[in-house]
């Protein structure tokens, strides 16, 4: 019962005159799509093992928690908002679980869950302190990410004296949990890592959240346009709340399966790879004024990356060229986006 | 009443159904991430040729400690005709992954480096698994033989440590600063643990090193706060170049002292600045692994006889200072 609509189902509606070109033209993922193709044709031709089972593994390893997070920042960022602890969030989750398990003896599910809350707090105070304040998510995340780093550095220093937590193998309750998060699922030679498989059930939850719900529709809404979404009734506060809450939760899905992978974490673990997910995002259609994007151009956007750093190894180019490689790909891929962008304007027109 | 139009049924059955299938797949077949197991056995492998080697390290790009070993992986790789693929990444799980590629182009040996070595341990077993043998270089000393390499090559830092704690001792200095540069790195810890093991009073400080104007800033803060401070100890060189000027503008007398080297260095002990730096010749740390594998793999040779092969503590100071600095020059030392 809302009578908000939706960007992506408003082009479908005018565009139903449209040829299907055209109407494949003006979705927000296109540009990701064409760009993971480019990219991927480009490595299997240029190195034959980028398609080996074990290759496949190894680059969709690579996106898969880059993935996961930056399916939740692509909703967020729909909602009008960033969320900048969300790299470093990836590190504090990771430590919560690894200090209660290692150094307090908890079982390993047990200390799961309290780093679960411990992240929905922060998530739900970033939320609340974005909408009761007014000011720009970018400042108030910006002051989350480095309280957060801060935490990180000094409490494990603090209880452990080094900087690294490790030894959660030996926890009570590790081989369950590491095997909802952290096991491999062997499709012939491939070893696929189960994070790859949180990936696509997440983004394929997120994708129905925001296509199929009417939270899905307040997303939108809230990003778009705000004064008016809250004129038609939306709660807008809750919605964004939850949104913070759900790059949060991400953040701990990611930390979770990367703690008990490599059953250790270092206290500056994830800062810096908060730009990374925004760039997925963007890459997959988000524009970063809120209110357009998909969940599944983001993790198209995440799977580029995941190719592309992987391709480069493969193809057993000089690595000091790596970045320059990288930067030129997602300015590709953003300007090809916004060619797009324009022209599904210009047919809503 | 929702503006939605009506998407095809099939679509939308299929993205319902998509989370059971991954579910049930996931099901299908799996094995868990596995507990403290013993370390896989080296397949023995037949005397064969190397063509080449891969080399991850956990050194941020740019640094210019990683660019000597890099240079002296290359340099070993064009001396004996092998391939040598240098990638490094400061993320150990990235790094971990760099392995996995490793492993799956096939390469002939690989070398890496472990400053987190759990979180390599899943990656450098599967190599070793795959009949490709492993050298550790310069961090992860301890865990090398465990998880099934055949030598490390390295610099023990606490033993380090201890040797740069001993001579600031030596030279009367009676209070230290140790800089910490790396928030996540164990033998940066180390480092400081053995030098306050040697030395005694010491207090430690963190600074980001790709931050040089905040590094340079907090040690002189420090050096203001605490005018008893006699001694500073740097744990990288181009920290060292900082911790020199903190102390110039500080006005403070301590006596700078440093692990490796760089010509911001060099320089520095020409100029009487700084006492001395701990050099562990990393150099060797990209050279001797890509010699030890191709005598491992041609003449199934091993070296160091399960000990691992020390490159350092050296020391450069004011006596052989002028003799280091072309080669400091030229990326070698």
């Amino acid at each position: 019962m809302t009578v908000a609509t939706k960007t992506s189902d408003t082009t479908q509606e005018r565009s139903a005159g449209l040829s299907p070109l055209q109407r494949l033209a003006v979705r927000p993922e296109i540009g990701a799509a064409l760009g993971a193709l480019l990219v991927f044709v480009f490595f299997s031709i240029i190195t034959d093992r980028f398609l080996s089972p074990l290759g496949v593994a190894t680059w969709l390893d690579d996106a898969s928690t880059l993935g996961i997070m930056a399916v939740a920042v692509a909703l967020l960022m729909i909602g009008g908002e960033f969320d900048l602890s969300a790299g470093v969030m990836t590190a504090s989750t990771a430590l919560v679980t690894a200090l209660l398990a290692v150094h307090a003896g908890w079982n390993v599910w047990f200390a799961l869950l309290a780093s679960l809350v411990f992240a929905l707090v922060v998530g739900a105070f970033n939320g609340w302190v974005v909408m009761r304040t007014g000011l720009p998510s970018f400042i108030v995340t910006l002051g989350t990410f480095l309280a957060l780093q801060g935490l990180n550095l000094g409490v494990t220093r603090l209880v452990t004296g080094t900087v690294q937590v490790s030894g959660v193998r030996s926890a009570d309750g590790y081989q369950s949990a590491g095997w909802v998060f952290a096991s491999t699922l062997d499709i012939g030679e491939a070893h696929i890592q189960a994070s790859v498989v949180w990936w696509v059930v997440l983004t394929a939850l997120a994708a129905i959240i925001l296509v199929r719900t009417r939270f899905g529709n307040w997303i939108f809404a809230v990003g778009g346009a705000l004064p008016s979404a809250r004129a038609v009734g939306v709660p807008a506060d809750r919605t964004k709340i939850l949104l913070f809450m759900g790059t949060a939760f991400a953040g701990w899905v990611v930390g979770s399966s990367n703690i008990l992978r490599f059953a250790s974490v270092q206290a500056n673990q994830g800062v810096g790879l908060e730009l990374h997910y925004i760039i997925a995002a963007v890459v997959g259609g988000c524009l970063l004024t809120g209110g357009f994007g998909s969940a599944v151009g983001a993790a198209i956007g995440a799977l580029i990356f995941g190719m592309a750093r992987q391709g480069i190894v493969f193809a057993r180019w000089d690595s000091d060229w790596f970045m320059l490689f990288l930067g030129v790909l997602l300015l590709a891929a953003v300007l090809v986006n916004n060619r797009f962008q324009k022209r599904a304007e210009r047919v809503r027109r | 009443m929702s503006l939605r139009p009506q998407r095809s049924a099939t679509t939308w059955r299929f993205s319902r159904l998509l989370p059971w299938v991954a579910a049930a797949a996931l099901l299908a077949a799996c094995s868990g991430p596995g507990a403290d197991a013993p370390a896989p056995s080296q397949t023995p492998i037949a005397a064969g040729t190397v063509n080449s080697v891969a080399v991850v390290t956990h050194g941020s790009p740019g640094d210019a400690f990683w660019n000597v070993v890099k240079n002296g992986a290359e340099a070993a790789g064009k001396d004996l005709g092998i391939r040598v693929e240098y990638n490094a990444s400061g993320d150990p799980g990235q790094q971990a992954k760099l392995i996995d590629n490793a492993v799956a182009q096939g390469v002939d040996g690989v070398v890496v480096s472990m400053a987190n070595p759990e979180a390599l341990r899943p990656s450098v077993e599967k190599a070793v698994a795959a009949g490709i043998p492993v050298v550790t270089i310069n961090s992860g000393e301890s865990e090398s033989a465990k998880f099934g390499a055949f030598v490390h090559v390295g610099q023990s830092e606490s033993l380090a440590g201890q040797a740069a704690g001993r001579r600031l001792a030596d030279a009367r200095r009676t209070k230290m600063l140790c800089v910490i540069h790396e928030a996540g790195n164990i033998g940066a810890n180390q480092r400081c643990e053995g030098a306050t093991k040697a030395f005694g009073n010491t207090t430690t400080l963190q600074v980001d090193i790709n931050n040089p104007t905040d590094a340079q800033s907090r040690i002189k803060g420090a050096l203001e706060a605490d005018r008893s401070i006699d001694a500073v100890l740097t744990l990288n060189s181009q920290v060292a170049a900082r911790g020199v000027d903190a102390v110039r503008e500080a006005g403070s007398a301590a006596t700078v002292a440093t692990f490796d080297l760089n010509s911001d260095v060099v320089e520095a002990i020409r100029a009487g600045r700084l006492l001395f730096a701990v050099d562990q010749q990393q150099y060797e740390q990209g050279y001797l692994p890509i010699v030890l594998l191709q005598l491992y793999r041609t003449n199934l040779n091993t070296v160091g006889g399960g000990t691992p092969v020390q490159t350092g503590p050296g020391f450069v100071d004011k006596s052989n200072v002028e003799a280091v600095a072309a080669l400091v020059a030229q990326g070698t030392r």
